[in-house]
């Protein structure tokens, strides 16, 4: 069984939903996002979404994309990602571990050995923003191959026919892109919500994590509750952008301080 | 026309259903857009299919573009060359002073068709900015405008002109603020307002079916070079230049032209400062494939796959990509892309406004380089279509720095 099924079974028995945070890789350097990756399960984690920086993050807000400049000025790439997981992986073999990008990095890379590579490091999951199912093609197969789960998008704005084909061989979760927009702007509404899940319960038997514009934690247990996982993204990024000096180093509150926020967050679910 | 594109092998019969020329274009946007693609994808067919569709983008063409728009022969620079006979394809005479109505013109009316009631465009130079806006106005549709700060700053006239016309120019900041950064946010406020919104794409770049659509639109270009030169010459010509951005007006004289092989078709990128320099917009002669802005096509990106900056004294060709067709035309090896640097543009440009009284825009200055490389080496019988896309106004405060003129 994959990291993710095991998780999401294991939260099921406990009757809770996920929450899963967000860090931006090598934002704002290599060690400081590493701890913070490291620190993340104990403060309450069930799975973590690992940003890889893009210099064209066109589905993100103004959070994320600072982030990933931040990373891509610390010299981030693909590969320095992937290492970033195996040492994570040195400490932690449980935590299911999502890649999130961009399609070009990848593409870069080669499609075939970034499968390769990623399951080897440890990954467990991919989203790729801008490869829709149209598209998917390109990293199915080996994605298949090498056990890791191409993590299906599901918008609002996905009409319930489309909602059939996307979800045609859909492993890991379906993340639920709750807002039309971008990241780390606007929130659904509880009802929003309540009225988009059933419809996507109906098409999948898999968990649902619920993601974009969720910020506090009343609305991460709200999310959690009504799907299987929240998301949290740009929420923490901000707290932590906002302890960098002047130049973008790291402080001695950089890691705290996000993980005061996520473990508020991880309570917020669990009450 | 209609019996070379019907024909299985013709090369004008791309995109494929998966909206691929060859390996390049598709669609690479998030979920949220995909649904709006299909959906445009769908209304563009159905507006393609319906002689009314033809008949109002006509009755527009002739009346408020201005079409058809002369070809010139350019005697004077002809003779200064002593080589082939150089023709321009006037099209800096449509409304608004260059061949971009001619898109917008086209995505507007299906806009209309959409019952879209918000337009949002990118513009680098302006030229696309100034063309939304005008159709905006001329239908009352609301009208966001996307110009990178770098561009608001250096094309200042594009940018009262559009406020007069009633747009909103957001400056972005974000990136270098040009075209790239201008595209990023223009998609931004799309994905965010997908129900009312209409995405107007200003090249023959972006998901499908855009590059498709923004082609056939700009066809009319090379449609009507094929009458004239009949008429003028009593044959096709030997080769059609044209400068490229993201390439929508060469795509536009290019593609009537594609199963006609012995017309040569040459497309001029932006070296910027020079091909080595780190500072070019070269995306064929400097970059290799990959995924930006919803299509697979040659970006100027580092070994990592980031993609990096534009560069050229126009700005509306400082773009790191370039559109999927022609990307392929490229690899099949039908279309040859050159490049030409900034100062052989400003040469040219001003060898144009001397011996044909036209101040072209720098866009095209770039064009008319080349032209004035390979003209002098062609036989006097031969002939040359210069794309003579748009008009130089908006670019001669940047010409006067050059020079060190204060204006």
């Amino acid at each position: 069984m994959s990291r993710i099924q095991a998780r999401f079974s294991a939260l099921r028995k406990e009757g809770r939903g996920a929450l899963i945070p967000y860090l931006q890789a090598y934002d704002p350097d290599y060690e400081t996002s590493l701890a913070l990756l490291k620190a993340m399960p104990k403060a309450g984690a069930d799975a973590i979404e690992i940003g890889v920086p893009f210099s064209d993050p066109s589905a993100d807000g103004p959070t994320i994309q600072a982030a990933a400049l931040r990373g891509l000025k610390a010299g981030a790439t693909l590969a320095g990602v992937l290492k970033m997981v195996e040492d994570f992986r040195t400490t932690d073999q449980e935590t299911p571990i999502i890649l999130m990008g961009y399609l070009n990095p990848i593409d870069s890379y080669g499609p075939e050995r970034f499968c390769v590579d990623a399951a080897k490091a440890g990954v467990d999951g991919i989203i790729v923003v801008d490869m829709p199912r149209e598209e998917a093609d390109l990293l199915d197969t080996y994605a298949k191959r090498e056990g890791l789960d191409i993590i299906t998008l599901v918008a609002p704005t996905t009409t319930g026919e489309r909602l059939r084909y996307v979800l045609d061989g859909a492993s890991g979760f379906v993340y639920y892109v709750s807002i039309t927009g971008i990241t780390g702007t606007s929130s659904a509404s509880r009802e929003q919500l309540e009225e988009a899940l059933p419809r996507l319960r109906q098409a999948t038997d898999l968990p649902v994590a619920i993601g974009f514009g969720i910020t506090t934690p009343e609305q991460a247990k709200t999310a959690s509750r009504i799907g299987d996982a929240a998301i949290v993204a740009s929420a923490l990024i901000k707290t932590m952008a906002s302890t960098l000096t002047a130049e973008g180093h790291a402080t001695g509150s950089t890691v705290s301080s996000v993980i005061k926020q996520l473990e508020q967050l991880a309570a917020a679910v669990r009450s | 026309m209609t019996k070379l594109s019907s024909l299985p092998n013709s090369l004008r019969s791309g995109p494929d259903d998966r909206g691929r020329f060859g390996i390049f274009g598709g669609h690479f946007v998030a979920e949220t857009l995909m649904p709006l693609v299909l959906e445009l994808e769908e209304a563009y067919r159905a507006a393609k299919a319906d002689p009314e569709f033809r008949k109002e983008l006509d009755y527009y063409y002739r009346d408020y573009v201005g079409r058809p728009s002369p070809l010139w022969f350019a005697q004077r620079l002809t003779e200064e060359l002593g080589g082939a006979k150089v023709y321009f394809k006037r099209e800096e005479l449509n409304h608004t002073g260059s061949h971009k109505l001619n898109n917008v013109m086209g995505q507007i009316l299906v806009a209309r068709r959409m019952g879209k009631k918000r337009i949002v465009a990118e513009t680098g130079a302006g030229q696309h900015g100034v063309a939304t806006a005008t159709v905006c106005a001329l239908f009352g549709l609301k009208c966001t405008i996307y110009m990178g700060a770098t561009d608001v700053e250096r094309q200042k006239p594009n940018v009262f002109r559009m406020n007069l016309l009633g747009a909103e120019v957001k400056p972005v900041t974000a990136g270098a603020g040009t075209l790239k950064d201008a595209m990023n946010e223009a998609m931004r406020d799309w994905v965010a307002n997908v129900e009312d919104t209409y995405f107007l794409v200003g090249t023959v770049a972006g998901p499908h079916p855009y590059p498709e659509m923004v082609r056939d639109f700009q066809s009319i270009i090379g449609t009507e070079v094929k009458e004239q030169i009949m008429g003028l010459e009593g044959r096709y010509p030997d080769a059609i230049v044209a400068a490229i951005g993201g390439g929508s007006n060469a795509m536009g004289i290019f593609h009537p032209f594609l199963d006609d092989e012995k017309v040569k078709l040459i497309g001029v990128e932006a070296a910027g400062l020079g091909l080595d320099s780190g500072k070019t917009a070269a995306s064929i002669s400097r970059g290799r494939p990959g995924v930006l802005h919803g299509n697979r096509t040659y970006l100027l990106q580092d070994k990592n796959g980031q993609i990096e900056e534009a560069h050229s004294i126009s700005a509306g060709l400082d773009y790191p990509g370039i559109g999927p067709e022609h990307s392929w035309l490229n690899d099949i090896g039908r279309a040859e892309y050159v490049s030409v640097t900034d100062q052989e543009a400003l040469d040219a440009f001003q060898v144009c406004t001397r011996t044909e009284g036209i101040i072209p825009a720098l866009e095209c200055a770039h064009g008319l380089a080349h032209v004035m490389k390979i003209a002098p080496k062609m036989e006097k019988d031969q002939i040359i279509v210069l794309n003579l896309s748009g008009r130089g106004d908006k670019d001669i405060f940047t010409v006067a720095r050059h020079l060190g003129v204060e204006l």
